[in-house]
């Protein structure tokens, strides 16, 4: 059953790749308004899986619902996605990337991005290829963040950076965190967003070891989700 | 606010403690608004509707009222107050005593403790 008060439901969602199953009869229902935790170590599917939703790869079964909408253009619009790599030409201007962010999403405020730009202290007329890693996934966190979409996908969005701008990206998601939206946060580094979370996801070969809430768990396991986490994964095989 | 959480709690738990301990310290006043949701949570880093759900409980038990669209204030209603004022200490006393019985160390044997300390 297909319900439009889940954000994103999957049902027996499954890619392959040749020679490689990404994921396996993916079972998913995320509601409206909740930060998730999409966790689970290297190659465990959490690409593949954002990728899926986000439109860039077809499933080779089973199907995807965004908001009630079978994923294609219209679920596109309903979509802000973050990808684990840079994917901005470096030698373009940060306005550059406004404007056409402006052009081509009409749910994404300028006013918005740039207020947070200020903050940063980055000016709209440097170019990418002149600021730091950081700063280059500061701002593409920006944009991605200014539109007022109803499933945001991010993708590692504190992988690479010194624990000071990881700090500010977890700030910058909850400050733009409203109750219409759902955000799926997939990531490897727990213990710094568990905090942050709703709900979690374990994932490990390409299926669901297990989910739920994560206050709750911490009630019933009497661990911290990291803990929860490492003995979860220490006793499958493979990792 | 000071804002730290142990990895072993829920976390609307631990700032439902926080909470109290502010109203304890006269950091919150009776009668007195207290910060949005938003702003708790951006403070604290935490998700809102983990702070929701702690604000909530913390109306349920009496010690926060919510004002509607105006925000919830601190009660001013001295039982409520008191009472969470024992519970609060009895539950620092009880944690204390566990911490002490690891050791082998009886209640009244760190009761006397203290009083040595208290006496220095």
């Amino acid at each position: 059953m297909i319900l439009e008060q889940y954000t994103l439901q999957t049902r027996g969602l499954t890619k392959t790749y040749p020679g490689a199953v990404a994921l396996r009869d993916l079972e998913l229902n995320l509601p409206k308004g909740k930060i998730i935790g999409l966790l689970g170590p290297n190659g465990s599917g959490k690409t593949t899986l954002i990728k899926l939703v986000a439109g860039l790869l077809t499933p080779t079964g089973g199907e995807i619902t965004v908001c009630g909408k079978p994923v294609g253009p219209q679920t596109k619009a309903l979509i802000s996605y973050l990808p684990d790599r840079p994917y901005f030409g470096k030698q373009g201007k940060v306005a550059e990337q406004l404007d056409f962010f402006e052009d081509f999403y009409q749910d994404f405020s300028r006013l918005r991005a740039e207020r947070m730009l200020q903050e940063l202290g980055i000016s709209p007329q440097s170019r990418f290829r002149e600021l730091s890693k950081g700063n280059q996934e500061k701002v593409q966190l920006v944009l991605v963040m200014s539109r007022r979409a109803k499933l945001y996908l991010l993708d590692e969005p504190i992988g690479g950076v010194d624990p000071a701008a990881r700090d500010y990206i977890l700030n910058t998601i909850l400050n733009n965190f409203d109750q219409d939206g759902t955000i799926v946060i997939s990531t490897h580094l727990i213990a710094d967003v568990e905090q942050v979370l709703d709900e979690f996801v374990f994932l490990h070969q390409g299926r669901i070891v297990r989910s739920g809430n994560v206050d709750q768990a911490r009630e019933e396991t009497g661990k911290s989700l990291d803990e929860l986490f490492r003995e979860v994964f220490k006793c499958l095989p493979n990792c | 606010m000071e804002w730290k959480f142990a990895g072993d709690q829920p976390v609307y738990q631990q700032i439902m403690a926080t909470i109290r301990g502010a109203i304890l310290q006269g950091e919150l006043l009776p009668g007195k608004k207290i910060p949005s949701v938003r702003d708790l949570a951006a403070q604290a880093r935490v998700n809102p509707n983990t702070v929701q759900r702690a604000l909530t409980e913390l109306e349920r038990e009496g010690l926060l009222l919510s004002g509607g669209t105006s925000g919830r204030s601190v009660t001013e209603d001295q039982q409520t107050l008191e009472a969470m004022r024992e519970e609060t200490l009895k539950e620092l006393a009880r944690e204390c005593v566990e911490k002490f019985r690891v050791f082998g160390v009886s209640a009244e044997q760190a009761a006397q403790l203290i009083r040595t300390l208290e006496e220095e």
